[in-house]
């Protein structure tokens, strides 16, 4: 869909084992300017992991990863800096702090001011605070929690704080983000708000990388799917490539002829979708 | 049981309270503070009537709530009635206890002192009220002057009673006055002045902080020239000054570090072996300011050389490892004695008789007469640790309020989401574990000279593991909590030698009551109380609309005549 568009990251056969366990198997994906590619796969097909080696929590065992030509930088606050943000599967905010402090630890690697600026109150830690602070209500504005700013983020109810996290991510001026499962336990209506926010994303010009099993929510929002099965790649494709491809079904589903029924009404509803 | 019936009989008894001061207490007048006179009420029987006065205002206001309209809603009348009587019967008891044991036997208890106790009693039995409602006190608006006399006005009272408690020699008198600070401050909490007072200090922070410093300059001038209670202010402030450096190791950044002490030694010893002290093996004549600086970059070093390889590590590691620290760092300054490796600490001797410190002809050794009134050299260097824990909170607030402070809690919080946003997590641990160092090592270069002699017993793992306990005790974080975290576990020890066997023991008991009734400390850290703030801009604004809403009535009421 948008090939036409430059690379901005290049996985190229990606391996990561663990011991014997190979979690993620010669995976190669690139992901272009302004695309959002969906990854998907059943349970603990490899899609974390491989979002580990893109944010340089791991290392992986073999294959290269580049970043608009740059090798990937070894460790994960770099990574940041080199403009890859992330959320977690499993909301992880600084529970104690408000949300637009969260916010602002993500300018932490876009900002210079050290100790000795800090505890003199210097010119430049002024300035710094002044702008970020600015930036970052700007970014609560933009996922919706202007209000929130002073809220503790544990106080944030659960929605709100999937938000939070997609702020402090953007706070840190990310080219590509990755959301891991963004519509975990999301109603509905909070799903519908969720697309329209990584529509917003996108529409400011960034990449965007989602791992989710909402099928509805991955194949309206996806420009490419790609399917994991058991570390390795099964099929790199449009939505609608993706989701006509009999083996997806099987790998979900198991296949639905011999399983019967029970499977049977999940089945229908992905080629619904 | 009946309202009407307890009412009167509560009422009676803070009477009969009251009554009891005008009455003698005790036998002899070398108990307590001479409690033997007819109507000559002594110190701490006034401080008994308070309670009781107090119990009988909030008992008697009740009778008049219709009267006071919102004023009713400010206090919680009932919950302070209790509260003050309940605190009048525990300090009733403890003078009692302090007289039987300090004259030998209950016979030495007047019949005032009985009277005191019952009254107590009997006003206890507003215990069975029923509870009043929420109070809106610390939802009231006030303009800020009212706002800034009141941290004035606490401000005083707590320079008072330091000053009044320092002064109590003996044991008893220290304990029966801290009952009844103890009591009082239940009581002011049951009002809800507390939570009034806490907004007006987050409301005026600057005049919070000035005033504190005008107090605490001001301390001094209440001990008459007395170098022995200014020496223990001298020791609180060296152990606080520690504790707000341990508090950015421990309070922000969340690492456990049980070697602390090592680091105030690591300033001392440096600032030492650099004196003029016949015993110091590195004397050189640099002034003072240098010295201290110098003192803190070596224990920066150490802070370095610990932290370099340890603090990829975490958690328990991290605290074995510092503790380990601590011990090493006390054998070694133990061994460089010149037979078990170069000669630099004298070994267990340490370096005694440093001589005092000079600035520009002023010699903190002498005493001075300011305002007619004595300043021996205690007070001398409890002004420039005044100076040294100054900037030490400065620092910490600086840079707790910055991008720094939000990496070091950021890390606290969760270290590996911490690094997935950016910050980089090993050398922001880095710079507090260091900068906390150099911190310990500025204050234990003063401490060196304030103590006249440093040596390697006084760096003890138990020192350590009192410092953290301070700051888990005052509340992680905080800058108030801890000074307060501190004041107290360097005061009481001073002041109650006669339990000194059962020190220990006493702080275990404590400790384990803290955590589980208050584990954030006496000081939550602010921002776990943020939360409480948004709500009250709301209810402040309710009660504001109440109350304008009232004046409007007494308005029309005044119209229609």
């Amino acid at each position: 869909m948008s090939t036409d568009r430059s690379v901005l990251l290049d996985a190229a056969h990606v391996t990561m084992r663990f011991g014997g366990l190979t979690a993620v198997d010669d995976v190669s994906l690139q992901i272009h300017h302004g695309e959002i590619v969906g990854l998907i796969g059943p349970n603990g097909a490899g899609k974390t992991t491989f979002f580990n080696c893109l944010t340089g929590l791991y290392k992986p065992t073999s294959g290269a990863v580049t970043l608009n030509g740059e090798p990937l930088p070894p460790q994960p606050r770099l990574v940041v800096k080199a403009g890859v943000a992330r959320t977690f599967q499993n909301i992880r905010l600084f529970h104690d702090m408000t949300a637009l402090e969260n916010v602002m630890v993500g300018t932490y690697c876009r900002t210079k001011t050290n100790a000795i600026d800090a505890i003199f109150r210097l010119p430049r830690h002024r300035q710094e605070e002044k702008v970020s602070t600015e930036l970052c209500k700007g970014w609560l504005d933009f996922v919706g929690l202007a209000d929130k700013a002073n809220t503790l983020a544990r106080n944030l109810p659960y929605g709100d704080q999937r938000r939070l996290e997609i702020a402090r991510a953007l706070a840190t001026k990310p080219s590509l983000l990755l959301l891991d499962e963004p519509t975990a336990g999301m109603n509905p209506n909070e799903t519908r708000q969720a697309e329209d926010l990584i529509f917003r994303i996108r529409d400011l010009g960034l990449a965007i990388l989602v791992i989710e099993h909402d099928m509805r929510f991955i194949f309206s929002l996806c420009d490419r799917v790609l399917c994991l099965v058991q570390g390795a790649v099964l099929i790199d494709g449009t939505g609608d490539e993706v989701q006509h491809d009999p083996r997806v079904i099987e790998a979900y589903l198991g296949s639905p002829a011999e399983d019967g029924p029970p499977g049977m009404a999940e089945a229908a509803e992905v080629p619904n979708a | 049981m009946n309202e009407n019936l307890l009412r009167p009989v509560a009422i009676a008894g803070a009477g009969l309270g009251i009554a009891s001061i005008f009455l003698p207490w005790a036998y002899g007048p070398r108990i307590l503070d001479d409690m033997t006179y007819y109507f000559g009420p002594s110190f701490l029987q006034v401080c008994y009537a308070l309670l009781a006065v107090v119990a009988l205002a909030c008992l008697v206001a009740h009778f008049f709530l219709d009267r006071m309209s919102w004023f009713a809603r400010v206090i919680a009348w009932n919950d302070a009635a209790k509260a003050a009587s309940l605190g009048a019967v525990g300090y009733a008891i403890a003078v009692i206890i302090a007289i039987a044991v300090g004259g030998g036997g209950l016979i030495n208890v007047e019949p005032g002192g009985w009277l005191a106790l019952g009254g107590g009693a009997l006003a206890a039995v507003s215990w069975f009220l029923p509870a009043s409602k929420a109070p809106i006190f610390e939802r009231l608006r006030c303009p800020k002057w009212v706002q800034i006399l009141a941290i004035a006005a606490v401000m005083a009272v707590l320079l008072f009673a330091a000053a009044f408690a320092l002064n109590q020699s003996e044991a008893d008198g220290f304990l029966v006055f801290a009952v009844f600070l103890g009591a009082a401050i239940f009581t002011f909490h049951a009002t809800g002045f507390f939570g009034w007072l806490s907004l007006a200090a987050a409301n005026n922070r600057k005049v919070l902080v000035i005033s504190a410093f005008t107090v605490a300059f001001a301390f001094p001038f209440t001990q008459n020239g007395s170098d022995a209670n200014m020496s223990v202010a001298a020791q609180v402030l060296t152990f606080a000054a520690t504790a707000i450096g341990l508090n950015i190791v421990v309070g922000l950044v969340g690492l456990l570090d049980l070697g602390y002490i090592a680091f105030l030694g690591a300033g001392a010893f440096t600032a030492a072996v650099m004196s003029k002290s016949v015993f110091a093996t590195l004397s050189v004549d640099l002034p003072f300011p240098v010295v201290a600086l110098i003192s803190g970059t070596v224990a920066a070093l150490f802070g370095l050389l610990i932290g370099t390889p340890t603090l990829r590590v975490s958690g328990d590691y991290l605290a074995i490892v510092t503790l380990a620290f601590g011990e090493i760092f006390r054998i070694t300054m133990i061994n460089l004695d010149g037979t078990d490796g170069p000669n630099i600490t004298h070994g267990s001797n340490g370096v005694p008789s440093i001589p005092n410190l000079d600035f520009f002809g002023f010699d903190f050794g002498q005493s001075h007469e300011i305002f007619g009134i004595q300043i021996g050299r205690f007070s001398n260097y409890y002004w420039l640790l005044l100076l040294v824990i100054g900037l030490i909170i400065l620092v910490f607030a600086n840079l707790n309020h910055s991008r720094i402070g939000r990496g070091w809690v950021a890390i606290r919080e969760d270290e590996m989401a911490a690094e997935s946003m950016g910050v980089n997590t090993f050398g922001l641990k880095l710079l507090a574990f260091a900068g906390g160092a150099f911190l310990a090592g500025v204050a234990g270069s003063v401490k060196a000279y304030t103590d006249t002699s440093v040596s390697p017993d006084q760096y003890v793992f138990l020192e350590s593991a009192f410092l953290l306990a301070a700051v888990v005790l005052g509340g992680m974080g905080t800058i108030m909590g801890v000074l307060i975290g501190a004041t107290l576990l360097k005061l009481l020890p001073e002041k109650l030698r006669y339990f000194e066997d059962y020190r220990l023991l006493l702080f275990g008991a404590l400790m384990v009551v803290m955590m589980r009734f208050r584990p954030e400390g006496i000081i939550a850290d602010e921002r776990r109380q943020l939360e409480f703030h948004d709500t009250d801009e709301e209810l402040a604004e309710e009660v504001e609309e109440d109350l304008t809403t009232h004046h409007a009535h007494l308005n029309a009421d005044k119209e229609l005549p």
